[in-house]
């Protein structure tokens, strides 16, 4: 497998969605080939790092302000 | 020998379906509790796209108003989850519109670009990177390199890896088709990956 194959199926075998016989090809690219075993490692923590951090807060008194603000029109029929 | 069985789709039954019985019944405290559940996504989404914070109040609120008044028009062939999702996404576009006045604004902005669709930086990253900032300036790292993603893939990563929206799901929000997504989903991965790179390498010596 080329390099360049092996990325072609990245995000399948991040999302865990390859064949057992796929998975078997790209770990074994993985085992040979250091470049694309960061480039794997990497992908895999970048996703990880964003869905684990709050990059955006929404803080608790202004969550309130407008969740009161959207019931208030709401319950006006908006 | 008969056996009891359930009846089909009654057990795999959505929580949100019987809020929203009740909210098409009138009452009003069911919606507060999907208000409720959705809010923090909701804004999330927002601020990703129109990267503004006033911005991303009003779209939170005219979401779910929308949402609101336009309840008989979900058919419940989707989760509400994603019909809310693009809603929210519509409106943060339009938003953007109207800042950007005269120049139009879509999901299909700078797609085009081959820029991080092949790895350069192939050096490896500390074992646990983000401890080497603290909080605050680990959030400023990955908004800068967020925002510097072209609009079509950011909005593509932040619903299917940030939200945990499925590709279908994703495709139906955006009107796009499933390979596009795909497509797009590596490439804003890859890009973030090596834009993330320059801050996470391992080090040499002291760090921080």
């Amino acid at each position: 497998m080329k390099c360049s194959e092996f990325l072609a199926r990245l995000d399948d075998l991040i999302d865990d969605s390859v064949t057992t016989e796929m998975r078997a090809e790209l770990e074994t690219h993985l085992c040979r080939c250091p470049n694309c075993e960061v480039v794997f490692n990497t992908t895999r923590k970048t996703i990880e790092i964003y869905r684990s951090h709050e990059i955006y807060e929404l803080p608790q008194s202004l969550q309130e302000r407008l969740h009161a603000a959207i019931m208030a029109r709401c319950k006006k029929g908006c | 020998m008969s056996t009891i069985q359930p009846i089909a789709g009654e057990l795999e039954q959505h929580p949100d379906v019987a809020l929203l019985e009740r909210v098409r019944g009138g009452d009003v405290s069911a919606y507060d509790t999907l208000v409720r559940k959705y809010e923090r996504q909701v804004f999330r989404i927002a601020q990703h796209i129109t990267q503004n914070r006033e911005d991303a109040e009003d779209v939170m609120q005219d979401a779910f108003l929308k949402a609101y008044e336009k309840l008989d028009q979900f058919q419940g062939n989707s989760k509400f989850y994603t019909w809310l999702v693009r809603i929210a996404v519509n409106e943060s576009l339009m938003r953007l519109r109207k800042r950007r006045t005269g120049k139009m604004v879509s999901i299909d902005e700078d797609v085009e670009t081959e820029e991080g669709s092949v790895p350069r930086d192939l050096a490896d990253w500390a074992p646990d990177p983000e401890q080497n900032y603290n909080q605050a300036e680990l959030a400023e790292i990955l908004r800068k390199t967020i925002q510097g993603l072209p609009q079509g893939f950011r909005i593509v990563f932040v619903l299917r890896d940030v939200e945990g929206l499925s590709t279908e799901e994703t495709a139906e929000t955006l009107g796009l088709s499933i390979p596009a997504v795909k497509s797009r989903l590596l490439r804003a991965r890859l890009q973030l990956r090596e834009r993330l790179s320059r801050y996470f390498h391992r080090k040499r010596g002291v760090e921080k």
